[in-house]
């Protein structure tokens, strides 16, 4: 075995010295080529969004659109204060509602969503498999397509345009289930529960003590995704809600969007808006990353 | 004077016409058309959705003066954008506000779905008939007698904004007919300017064109609706605009981007043929041209012709299953026609008064700064006394608009004519009224 195994790896080994070593040079520099390309793709956007909230109205088709103005700073300071008290400040109540509704929707829903996946994966009982192909089919449906059934529903029990008609359909993610099944089945050990269960821990104690925490990556990353899915949903408030009170920030953004034609002061507090709006993403994203990427990577492997 | 009457009867026949056909889906229930229309007992609050900036502090403005009638107010992105959908889904749930702001051209719509309940009855509303501007009231009546589905809000009677300065600089005279406006539009061409862009997505400018022209784009014949895309009259608008298309003579730019504002903002477009509310577009897009831009009625087809179109202007409209009319009527004739009310309306919202008396506020009197000082409300006071009252909208606007604006597009890029626009529109309009079950000529 020895004898005929050491010439080829040795084999190997030489023409690897070459081979993979200019590949890699190659490889890498088309990788970071492509991705140079696509970070400029999707960074410019962002970068105009930020350009654009330092200008004054008039400046907006009078200065070259991806540079700043001498006086930038000072605009940025004085556009973000016009707009936190424009109409009373309702733009800052906006980003509350979204943070709200994104923040507490995400994090209940993630924790209905592990509760479900672990029981799936842990508990033996009739209709287990049904129950979980019946959620994971629910992954398949869109989200728009059932915003309309929703206020049909929540006009029956006098629920729309309240702040429960936006929050109690974020609780619900078919995903989350399906990713804590997964993530449960593989990382929480059976005999760990066992265990816990001769110690004379209560199911529930057991799940909250060991459960989540065997299972936190996969919970952090349920969370961010449920976070931006709620924090992007736009039709089901436009459908539901009516009291701009209770708009998401996406919603509030949209309508004033649609009524610049009367209001021109508008325009510059969409694009200043747009651009505050989507700091907190950048701040849930930076500060959860870690987990983010491992957790994702654990689920689909496993 | 005498063929403006012969209009209006003829407008009359045909919306009541058009008003027989949408009663065929009307519910049984619906209360005859005199009477029942009694206050309620003891306090009411209603709801009220609109998306004009600022409307929440007319409401509240109502709130202090009305403790018994107390108006929620409610709010959304613009009809078009969400908002008329929402009605009607909030029709279909039987939970609509009490009254909705509603576009003229949306209006048919609601009527046709029976989206709206006739107020004729209640106090006031049908004494109120004068005090608006004549179009604006067959717009929400319809021609149907003893109806009115809504009150008018504001309007956007046409006019033509232009640079005083630069057509002075190039010995360039003012156009008062479209063949004039032809003319200086190559002057200016030559000059390496253009006169004005063709805007592809503002089919309703179009429509007020056509509007300016005598022309319809609908009517109904008491059982059928009758698509008019490419009557003889919308036709020629079509042909007069494309010939400038054709010689390169107008821009293709969008209007209300960036680029068409720095167009007006640099003198490299010199007109624009606009509504009433346009007078802000142009204050904010532009700030570099102050005091060089006036106001002039539009061309006219005919030399010394007085005719107007109108662009936008919406209602407000008591919603279909609302529990308290009478109230809700109140407030809709207050919102406007009050001083107060239309005053703030139109300092928050830009909206300019479909009531008689609203063009006399101090703010449409006033000198405007920015026009070189011109009083330029008196001119489109003026117009909106030209504008032709017999304007009919169809029930599916929405989407004549989109294919039309496709077609536009396509012409713009040279790859068809306004013609072809209008004739694709008309199919795709008569195959939307069928999939409907709304019946229709063909």
């Amino acid at each position: 075995m020895t004898t005929t195994q050491s010439p080829t790896a040795h084999t190997r080994s030489t023409s690897s010295r070459k081979g993979p070593m200019r590949e890699n040079v190659l490889s890498r520099s088309a990788a970071m080529l492509i991705m140079g390309v696509f970070t400029i793709y999707f960074l410019t956007p962002i970068w105009w969004l930020l350009v654009s909230s330092t200008k004054r109205r008039d400046q907006f088709t009078s200065t070259a659109p991806l540079w700043f103005t001498p006086d930038s700073f000072v605009a940025f300071f004085d556009n973000i204060g016009r707009l936190f008290t424009y109409n009373d400040g309702i733009f800052g109540q906006w980003i509350l509602n979204s943070v709200l509704y994104s923040g507490v929707g995400a994090l209940l829903g993630t924790l209905f969503a592990a509760m479900c996946g672990y029981a799936l994966a842990k508990y033996r009982f009739r209709g287990r498999e049904v129950i979980f192909n019946v959620v994971l089919s629910g992954v398949l449906v869109p989200a728009t397509a059932l915003a309309l059934p929703l206020f049909l529903i929540f006009s029956q029990i006098g629920l729309t345009n309240t702040y429960w008609a936006v929050f109690l359909p974020s609780l619900v993610s078919p995903f989350g289930v399906y990713l804590s099944r997964i993530f449960a089945a593989a990382s929480v050990p059976d005999e760990l529960i066992e265990a816990a269960r001769l110690d004379g821990s209560g199911e529930v104690r057991t799940f909250f003590v060991l459960g989540v925490r065997l299972m936190s990556p996969a919970l952090v990353t349920i969370f961010l995704f449920q976070f931006v899915l709620i924090w992007n949903n736009f039709f089901l408030p436009l459908i539901m809600l009516r009291d701009q009170a209770l708009f998401p920030v996406t919603l509030g953004l949209f309508a004033w969007n649609s009524s610049i034609g009367q209001n021109p002061d508008l325009r510059l507090f969409v694009i200043v808006g747009a651009f505050v709006s989507i700091v907190p993403l950048i701040i849930a994203f930076l500060s959860l990353q870690r987990f983010w990427s491992s957790g994702l990577a654990a689920g689909s492997v496993k | 004077m005498k063929s403006t009457f012969k209009r209006t009867a003829t407008a009359a026949a045909l919306v009541s016409a058009l008003a027989l056909a949408g009663c065929t889906a009307t519910s049984a229930e619906e209360p005859a058309a005199s009477g029942e229309c009694a206050p309620s007992d003891g306090p009411v609050t209603l709801t009220f959705t609109s998306w004009v900036p600022g409307m929440d502090q007319v409401v509240a403005l109502w709130n202090e003066q009305n403790p018994d009638i107390q108006v929620e107010f409610q709010t959304g992105p613009s009809g078009n954008s969400g908002t008329y959908q929402n009605f009607f889904n909030e029709i279909a749930a039987g939970n609509a506000a009490d009254l909705g702001q509603i576009e003229y051209d949306a209006l048919p719509n609601f009527r046709v779905q029976d989206g709206l309940e006739n107020i004729a009855a209640c106090a006031g509303v049908a004494e109120a008939s004068d005090d608006f501007v004549e179009w604006t009231w067959s717009q929400v009546t319809f021609g149907e007698a003893d109806a009115v589905y809504a009150i008018p809000q504001d309007s956007g009677p046409i006019a033509m904004y232009y640079r005083a300065d630069l057509f002075e600089q190039a010995g360039i005279a003012v156009p008062t007919t479209w063949e004039e406006y032809r003319a200086a539009a190559e002057q200016i061409a030559a000059q390496g300017a253009f006169i004005t862009n063709f805007p592809k997505t503002d089919v309703n400018w179009f429509a007020g064109m056509v509007w300016q022209n005598d022309g319809q784009w609908f009517a109904n014949d008491g059982e059928n609706w009758d698509v008019q895309l490419t009557s003889d009259k919308s036709v020629e608008v079509a042909d007069y605009w494309q010939a400038m298309i054709d010689d390169g003579l107008v821009s293709a730019l969008p209007s209300f981007s960036d680029e068409w504002n720095a167009s007006f903002n640099t003198g490299a477009q010199w007109t624009w043929i606009s509504a009433v509310w346009g007078a802000g577009t142009i204050r904010s897009g532009a700030p570099d041209t102050a005091g060089n831009w006036r106001v002039a009625p539009m061309p006219q087809w005919e030399a010394g012709g007085e005719a107007a179109g109108n662009w936008g202007g919406s209602s407000t409209a008591v919603l279909k299953g609302s529990d308290h009319p009478y109230e809700a009527a109140q407030f809709a004739l207050w919102l406007n026609s009050d001083p107060e009310a239309l005053a703030l309306a139109n300092e928050l919202g830009g909206l300019y008064p479909a009531s008689k008396a609203g063009a006399t506020l101090p703010v449409f009197t006033a000198d405007q700064e920015f026009y070189g000082g011109q009083k330029i409300y008196e001119v489109f006071a003026q117009a909106s006394e030209w504008v032709i009252p017999n304007f009919i909208w169809g029930p599916t606007m929405t989407q004549t608009y989109t294919d039309v604006s496709d077609g536009f597009g396509t012409a713009l890029s040279g790859g068809g004519t306004l013609l072809d626009a209008l004739t694709a529109g008309q199919q795709s309009t008569i195959d939307a009224l069928k999939a409907q079950s709304i019946p229709v000529k063909e």
